[in-house]
């Protein structure tokens, strides 16, 4: 309040100070030169500060205490740094800015740390062909790494996860089909008890296929199983993606197919699941990732063996997560190697999943390709070919904008 | 179509031809679907019915046979450490507090990281960057739990020790960050007292759920709508200020839910933990201190071996851990629904 009136003669003296001209527009983003100094400045005080501390002040030591001993000090200073020529929410948004940015960089160094350390110890065993084209019948813990390889996991989970898709893919697609479009009571009861069945946690749906297929109906541990547990385990999962996918489809599309006396399910053919297509493989492809790399409902059902074994009907089946997890049980250098590798080859199947999830789910529903675009812009004229009147069908084809 | 009209030769719209006829009544609006749209529905309806049939043969088949070994323990499985099924001393105290803290110490180190990185990306990230980092943490949300395990016991077991031993040296004085058999002060200590601890499971578990907290804090935030957010720098915010009062609040729902549905995740995880952790049947209240226990691991520990009594026990077991994860997902979603953020935010 005091300082307002002052305010008014101050202002004079620095709007005169700029030269008369063009108007030159200037860029508000960025940082400025004060803000990088602030930085610089807190850093090195920082560190200076939290050396003499740890060397020749206090009993401290440890590259953790130093790391977050120099962190605290470092906000402390650029707090203080930026409130000599700044107010109190300017100070608070910079300190936030900084522990902001620090979070979110730590995460996803973390993250990207724990894919880079897996592909990086894996590389011993990656760089080998036989990796690929080989099973471990032949490989002992001690054989060199030129032997043996993982194709026995990678058909494994192949075989397990396609027999999974084939059970959860059309059951999951009806089902999500029926809680949009035959709304009721007894939708309602099923989008609650499959909403409850997300939270089934993955070894609970393993043991009860344990329990029901192999110990109740006698069957072997087999990729059979397996891939029952991952279904169990899968469908809710894909009832729920693909259920918001479909909610996504707009009302009028729908209503407007009614309105031209389309029946249910000839809107549902032909309007709903077309529109809401690309949505679906997206949903499918993201449940197949968290499929693949489920380790738990495999490591009960499927068995463990170290030969190729491409019937998934009988005798145990090993697939790429179960195979990461057994190999580095042992205390063989080679075998952890063989074992990162495993995982290096998941981590690029699920990786090649998401890339093919990306594309497929670019674009929204309704949004074509270009090749669609073409194949309705023939359809369309050839409809209006057809409906033309027939001495009109001698005639150079219609126009192509004839019907939408 | 129709057939349930009774004059069929009267046209429509001509008054009635027998005005000393009943009374008119309103009559049923019913449209014949016709055969093909019939069949559409029974489809629907049982592929439906299939599925919640499916569902409820899993529930009611573990809720089955894990009445038996809950018949017998009655309220001592909720009290006793032990798993001995076949001497008829089971029970989860040990098991579940094992889970919960270990799902506690991960939310605890996730939330604050998924938040963090959740507003950086949403709000200070250069926007050329922002859609490779959406697509990177999308990405690690679906990176397998083994690869997180394999990390946790290859890299992290050991890149922890200082930090723990740090933590026990410092904090120590808080109950259950102390560490018994412990000597801070001498340096060539074995370590072993620090490994294979809640901390570590911990840790592993937090950066598995942190990205996929992340992803859905992300997505709220970004729905924070822009007049509000204008109206706040308006008004003379700093981006900090509008964070605060445009941001943060629309996003709470989705913060809360989000965090709930990582804790879903981080109770029910197997994987990662079984590799981390060496199992112990003592409730372990100090989480830096070796040894520690879940749900989870226990029936991947002992599912084999088990009778068909110990196969019940460990359904129990299984059961129980299903309850929890089911209240902690019903009560995230019932908040994100509730939120004024949550309608088109689907986790």
């Amino acid at each position: 309040m005091t300082i307002a009136p002052e305010r008014p003669t101050a202002r004079p003296a620095a709007e005169q100070a700029p030269p008369a001209g063009p108007e030159r527009r200037r860029a508000t983003g960025g940082a400025r030169a004060t803000d990088v100094y602030a930085v610089l400045g807190a850093a090195a005080a920082a560190l200076a500060l939290t050396w003499l501390l740890f060397a020749r002040l206090l009993p401290f030591s440890g590259t953790v205490g130093f790391v977050l001993v120099a962190y605290a000090l470092f906000l402390g200073l650029y707090a203080l740094l930026v409130s000599f020529d700044e107010d109190g929410p300017a100070v608070r948004d910079r300190v936030a800015g900084v522990v902001v940015r620090t979070l979110g960089l730590v995460l996803l160094a973390v993250l990207v740390f724990v894919v880079a350390f897996t592909l990086w110890e894996g590389r011993r065993a990656l760089v080998h062909l036989n990796f690929f084209t080989e099973d471990m019948s032949l490989a002992g813990p001690l054989e060199p790494l030129d032997t043996g390889g993982v194709l026995h996991a990678v058909v494994g989970t192949l075989e397990q996860v396609g027999i999974a898709l084939v059970l959860t893919v059309p059951a999951g697609v009806v089902c999500a089909v029926f809680l949009n479009e035959v709304p009721g009571a007894f939708a309602r009861l099923v989008r609650t008890i499959v909403e409850a069945m997300t939270a089934l946690p993955s070894i609970v749906a393993g043991l009860f296929v344990y329990a029901t297929v192999i110990l109740a109906l006698g069957m072997e541990r087999s990729g059979l199983a397996a891939a029952l547990a991952l279904s169990v385990m899968m469908l809710p999962i894909i009832i729920r993606a693909s259920d918001v996918v479909i909610r996504l489809v707009p009302g009028t599309l729908r209503e407007a197919s009614y309105a031209m006396g389309a029946s249910r399910w000839r809107t549902v053919w032909h309007v709903v699941l077309p529109t809401a297509r690309s949505g679906l493989t997206t949903a499918v492809i993201l449940g197949t990732a968290r499929g693949v790399g489920e380790t738990s409902p495999v490591l009960l059902t499927a068995g463990f063996t170290a030969e190729l074994n491409a019937l998934p009907t009988s005798g145990a089946q090993v697939s790429l997560p179960l195979a990461t997890f057994e190999l580095v049980k042992s205390p063989e250098p080679n075998m952890i190697a063989r074992g990162f590798g495993t995982a290096a080859v998941l981590m690029l199947l699920v990786l090649l999943l998401f890339v093919l999830a990306r594309i497929a789910g670019g674009r929204g529903p309704g949004q074509l390709t270009r090749r669609q675009e073409r194949r309705r812009t023939a359809a369309s004229r050839a409809d209006a070919a057809r409906f033309a009147p027939a001495p009109a069908r001698t005639a150079p084809p219609a126009p192509p904008r004839s019907t939408p | 179509m129709t057939t349930e009209t009774t004059d069929t030769t009267a046209p429509p719209g001509a008054p009635d031809p027998r005005p000393d006829g009943p009374p008119d009544t309103p009559r049923r609006l019913y449209a014949d679907p016709g055969p093909a749209d019939r069949v559409f529905r029974g489809v629907a309806r049982t592929g439906g019915g299939l599925v919640l049939a499916v569902m409820l043969l899993v529930g009611g088949f573990l809720l089955h046979r894990a009445w038996q070994a809950l018949d017998r323990a009655g309220g001592s499985f909720l009290t006793t450490e032990n798993w001995e099924p076949d001497a008829g001393r089971f029970g989860i105290a040990a098991v579940l507090t094992g889970t919960v803290l270990i799902a506690l110490v991960a939310i605890v180190v996730a939330v604050p990281l998924a938040t963090g990185a959740a507003l950086y990306i949403s709000e200070y990230a250069p926007p050329r960057l922002r859609r490779t980092l959406i697509s990177t943490v999308d990405l690690m949300a679906a990176v397998p739990s083994v690869v997180y395990g394999l990390w946790g016991v290859f890299w992290l077991e050991e890149s922890i020790l200082p930090i723990a031993r740090w933590i026990s040296a410092y904090l120590g004085w808080i109950p259950f960050l102390r560490v018994e058999g412990a000597d801070p002060d001498d340096p060539l200590a074995p370590p072993t007292v620090y490994t294979s601890s809640t901390f570590v499971a911990g840790l592993v578990v937090a950066m598995m759920v942190a990205p996929i907290i992340c992803s859905i804090m992300r997505e709220v935030f970004s729905q924070a709508p822009a007049g509000e957010r204008e109206g706040a720098y308006a008004l003379g915010a700093t981006r900090w200020g509008m964070i605060r009062s445009v941001v943060l609040p629309f996003g709470k729902g989705g913060m809360i839910g989000g965090t709930m549905l990582g804790l879903g995740r981080a109770l029910g995880e197997t994987i990662a933990v079984y590799m981390v952790i060496s199992q112990v049947f003592t409730i372990q209240w100090h989480v830096l201190q070796t040894g520690t226990s879940s749900v989870s691991s226990l029936i991947a520990l002992r599912y084999g071996e088990a009778t068909a009594f110990g196969m019940s026990a460990l359904m129990a077991a299984g059961f129980a851990l299903f309850v929890m994860t089911l209240i902690v997902n019903f009560a995230a979603s019932s908040i994100v629904a509730r939120s004024r953020s949550g309608a088109s935010s689907d986790a």
